[in-house]
């Protein structure tokens, strides 16, 4: 110690004397790292949250020409039973006629076409549309006037994107798994 | 100088905790509390972590006998599947919650087969009828029991406490209090009709029937072949493992965080200390 | 303030135009890195700025909970619960709160005894000492209502308990107890206006910090030997000398601090807080958290009529007093030598003070009708009492007096040279 102190005072052991101090400034910048991720990542969803990211729904109380709109993840989303009418519009459509273009088969999981399935709010801002009503025989936005098809996919107004399909799919022919 | 300023200040700290340490503890007064011997439990200590087959046996313990009486409302079905406690499969904890009728205003009938994210559903919907339904008194709820009951050590032996970080008081009295039923209360004790005299129960009379008896639940063969004796010895050390965790389900990665974060503050401290050293080298 | 004597050179165009406007590079650089520190200060000094880092984590970790923490009767035993169990982190964020309140008072009892003995409340510093006494109030109220948020057994009865006290106040007591429970017993509206004072007290507390490090840079630190600083030699920039001893204190503070976060973050509280309050029955023994329990003791301890003056009203007298006379202690100790270490009669005293300090702890710890060393608890805790107010308006006064104090060092650097071996 002693004579360490003497070879300090006559000739700076930068050396040593810059290892140290990057590697004290090293192991402090990794601690508030670590410290600050834990304190930002506890604003992310909680456990009790994410266990509703994932439901499954029945649909075989709902009839031809119904729909019904469930929660999902705190959003609301629409199921619909088309009607064979509903479809065969969809279809006609050309696909050059639509702002985002989307076929009726992307639209839907085959087999299964008669159940449109989309998270229910206007890619506008956010509103949620009316149902059945509309230029198109689809859903309405009452709040800035977008016209949505018997698919969901946007025909007229502001918004730039057909309705947002969630992940899902058939577990058997009634029952989705939506998340 | 400072040397010996301290070593007042220190002195003065020693003296004191000299004199609590004489040999007088509160325990003499009328507070007498059986005292509780401490398990070894698989979780205790720093380094314990829970036995996930216990936690499962645990568990059944909970279903088929306490739970006809004791909620759990924090407690959800998906926790049983997390990592970290009994960690039954999903599939396990999907069919389990199926099995349960939960009560939801929004569907039609008023309930539904449970999901993993229900929470347990209660055997009684309310105080009135859990009180009706057991003698007037009202069973606990289980969801943080383990941690709102513990041991109490006469005076000097819970300073130690601070150094083994000793945190399994409720596990050591729920074993306790579940094996400590005596058919014929002792002399002098008089317990009321319908109680029950239990050794560690403060007060002594206690509303809760013996619960648990040799061969009561059926274990069947273990996942890894092993065959736990099917005492009440061993259902109550079980449940009460169980009871912990459903309390701390985060223990074991809060207490791997622990070494971590140990680890971390032991080098920077190290480094710091150096630093320091160096740096007031030629202050002097 | 105090720019005239910077060494502050503005070292680009940016600078300099910054520093004709808003002097903030000027003015840290004096007052937080060219401070000049005397350079004999022990690890006892570090707590100033433990202290500095435990009201940081407080207020941050608060803020994070009360983003997840529901302040109503029904909601706010499960809320903590749901912080505990689904919030990413949520277990350890908590208890760094709760565990950190412990840590919290335990480094300022350390601070407030280091300056007691090393007589830090004395002149140029009276107004420094009263500074750091209000914020040791804030910070007893601010515990206090925080405890009571989890809506435990035992935070309920806390909140009864610690608001009749203010039912012993003659005439207006009644309607004042109604008043700051906003109701005839502890409920949702006294549960709610903790939480809102709990949030804002903290900050009340960093704003009487800032005062309290003003009024510390003005005469500058007191020092181990109380000799005031005679020159440059006998100091030493803060930055980095003490920053970086500072930090290495913090570390080792952390480390018990981590200790009983991530490996018993119950053992400081009490199991009767996990359930849930219940306005119709007490617990069984009901004691407050540790570091209340010297002050509990004194309110416990007054269990006689004192002439028209009522056993309740007296305790309350002495609870309120023993905390205020720590305002007068400028005034009281008569002592002109500042530091403990050259006041030969002094030091057995305070000795005696802080030994008397710890047994009012055990004592406010122990049933009221326990024994302790033979004594009854509710006598001993008398003889406590008693010592505990003569030490402040007998043996201070007398002693400055009486005392004849050893010769002092002639300035810091003799101090210091005079004994190499014990600076480090």
């Amino acid at each position: 110690m002693a004579t360490e102190t003497k070879a300090h005072e006559g000739a700076p052991d930068t050396g040593r004397r810059d290892f140290l101090y990057v590697a004290a400034g090293a192991v402090g910048a990794v601690g508030v790292a670590g410290a600050a991720w834990p304190l930002i990542n506890q604003m992310n969803p909680d456990a009790s949250v994410l266990a509703l990211a994932s439901i499954e729904f029945d649909l075989a109380s709902i009839e031809e020409g119904q729909s019904v709109t469930i929660k999902w993840r705190g959003l609301p989303v629409f199921v619909r039973h088309r009607t064979g009418a509903e479809i065969d519009e969809a279809k006609a459509v050309p696909l050059t006629d639509l702002k985002d273009p989307e076929s009726d088969e992307q639209r839907t999981k085959p087999g299964h076409e008669q159940w449109l399935i989309m998270i229910a709010n206007c890619t506008h801002l956010g509103c949620v549309p009316v149902g059945e009503s509309g230029d198109f025989d689809g859903w309405f936005c009452p709040c800035h006037g977008s016209h949505y098809d018997s698919a969901g996919r946007i025909r007229k107004g502001p918004a730039p994107k057909n309705l947002v399909l969630p992940p899902y799919t058939f577990i058997s022919d009634t029952k989705v798994q939506i998340g | 100088m400072i040397m010996k300023t301290t070593k007042t200040l220190f002195g003065a700290l020693a003296l004191g905790l000299a004199m609590m340490m004489s040999p007088v503890s509160a325990a003499e007064s009328g507070h007498s509390v059986p005292e509780i011997t401490k398990q070894s439990w698989t979780f205790g200590g720093v380094f314990g972590t829970f036995d996930r087959m216990q936690l499962q046996r645990g568990f059944q313990v909970f279903k088929e006998v306490c739970a006809s009486c004791h909620s759990a409302n924090l407690l959800a079905f998906r926790n049983l599947a997390e990592p970290g406690g009994p960690e039954f499969t999903e599939g396990q904890v999907k069919a389990l919650a199926a099995e349960y009728q939960i009560a939801d205003a929004g569907v039609e009938g008023g309930a539904r087969a449970g999901v993993a994210a229900d929470r347990w559903p209660a055997p009684f919907a309310n105080e009135q009828e859990a009180r009706a339904a057991n003698g007037g008194a009202m069973p606990p709820d289980f969801s943080v029991i383990a941690k709102a009951r513990t041991t109490t050590q006469p005076f000097p032996w819970w300073i130690l406490n601070y150094v083994t970080a000793y945190s399994e008081g409720g596990p050591d009295y729920m074993h306790a209090l579940l094996l400590g039923y005596e058919e014929t209360p002792p002399e002098g004790v008089e317990i009321p009709d319908g109680k029950y005299y239990n050794h560690y129960f403060p007060g002594h009379a206690i509303g809760m029937p013996p619960p648990l008896s040799d061969g009561a639940v059926d274990y069947g063969d273990a996942e890894n072949g092993s065959t736990v004796p099917e005492t009440a010895d061993q259902y109550a050390r079980d449940v009460s493992a169980f009871l912990m965790w459903v309390a701390e389900p985060h223990l074991v990665a809060r207490k791997e965080a622990g070494f971590g974060v140990m680890l971390f503050l032991f080098l920077f401290a190290g480094v710091m200390y150096l630093v320091k050293r160096r740096l007031w080298a030629n202050a002097h | 303030m105090a720019s005239h004597d910077s060494s502050y050179v503005p070292g680009s165009a940016v600078e300099k135009w910054l520093d004709e406007r808003l002097p903030v590079i000027r003015w840290s650089k004096t007052h937080l890195l060219d401070f000049p520190t005397p350079k004999n200060l022990n690890y006892w000094w570090t707590f100033g700025g433990i202290l500095a880092v435990m009201l940081v984590v407080q207020i941050i970790t608060g803020i994070i909970l009360a983003m997840h923490y529901t302040p109503n009767v029904a909601m706010a035993f499960d809320s903590v619960e749901h912080i505990r169990r689904d919030v990413n982190g949520g277990r350890i964020i908590q208890a760094v709160h709760a565990v950190g309140a412990s840590m919290f008072f335990f480094a300022v009892y350390v601070h407030i005894f280091r300056g007691l003995f090393f007589g830090s409340y004395k002149a140029p510093r009276e107004i420094l000492w009263i500074l750091g006494v209000l914020i040791f109030v804030l910070m007893m109220a601010t515990a206090f209502m925080g405890y009571v948020l989890p809506w435990g057994q035992m935070s309920f009865w806390a909140a009864t308990v610690i608001t009749n006290i203010f039912a012993a106040i003659p005439v207006v007591g009644t309607p004042v107890l109604e008043l700051l429970r906003g109701g005839f017993a502890v409920d949702n509206a006294t549960l709610n206006r903790f939480f809102s004072l709990h949030y804002l007290l903290p900050f009340v507390i960093a704003a009487v910090v800032v005062l309290h490090i003003w009024a510390l840079h003005v005469p500058g630190n007191n020092n181990p030997t109380g000799v005031d600083v005679k020159s440059s030699r006998d100091t030493l920039p803060f930055h980095p000398y003490f920053t970086m001893k500072d930090l290495f204190a913090i570390l080792v503070f952390m480390i018990p601090f981590a200790w009983f976060v991530f490996f018993a973050p119950d053992l400081l509280g009490h199991p009767d807080n996990y359930v849930m309050a219940n306005s119709q029955v007490t617990p069984a023994h009901i004691v407050p958290e540790w570091y209340f329990l010297p002050f509990y003791a004194i309110l416990r301890a007054i269990d006689f009529n004192i002439l028209f003056i009522d056993s309740k009203l007296g305790g309350v007298i002495f609870f309120a007093g023993s905390i205020l006379v720590l305002f007068f202690v400028p005034w009281l100790d008569t002592s002109k030598v500042r530091s403990g270490t050259f006041r030969p009669m002094f030091k057995w005293f305070y000795a005696l003070f802080v030994v008397n300090f710890v047994l009012l702890a055990y004592l406010g710890a122990s049933p009221a009708d326990a024994n302790v060393l033979g004594l009854s608890v509710a006598d001993f805790s008398k003889v406590c009492t008693a010592y505990y107010f003569l030490y402040f308006f007998v043996v201070l006064p007398v002693l400055g007096r009486i005392e004849t104090p050893k010769p002092l060092p002639a300035s810091i650097s003799e101090s210091v040279l005079g004994q190499p071996a014990a600076a480090e």
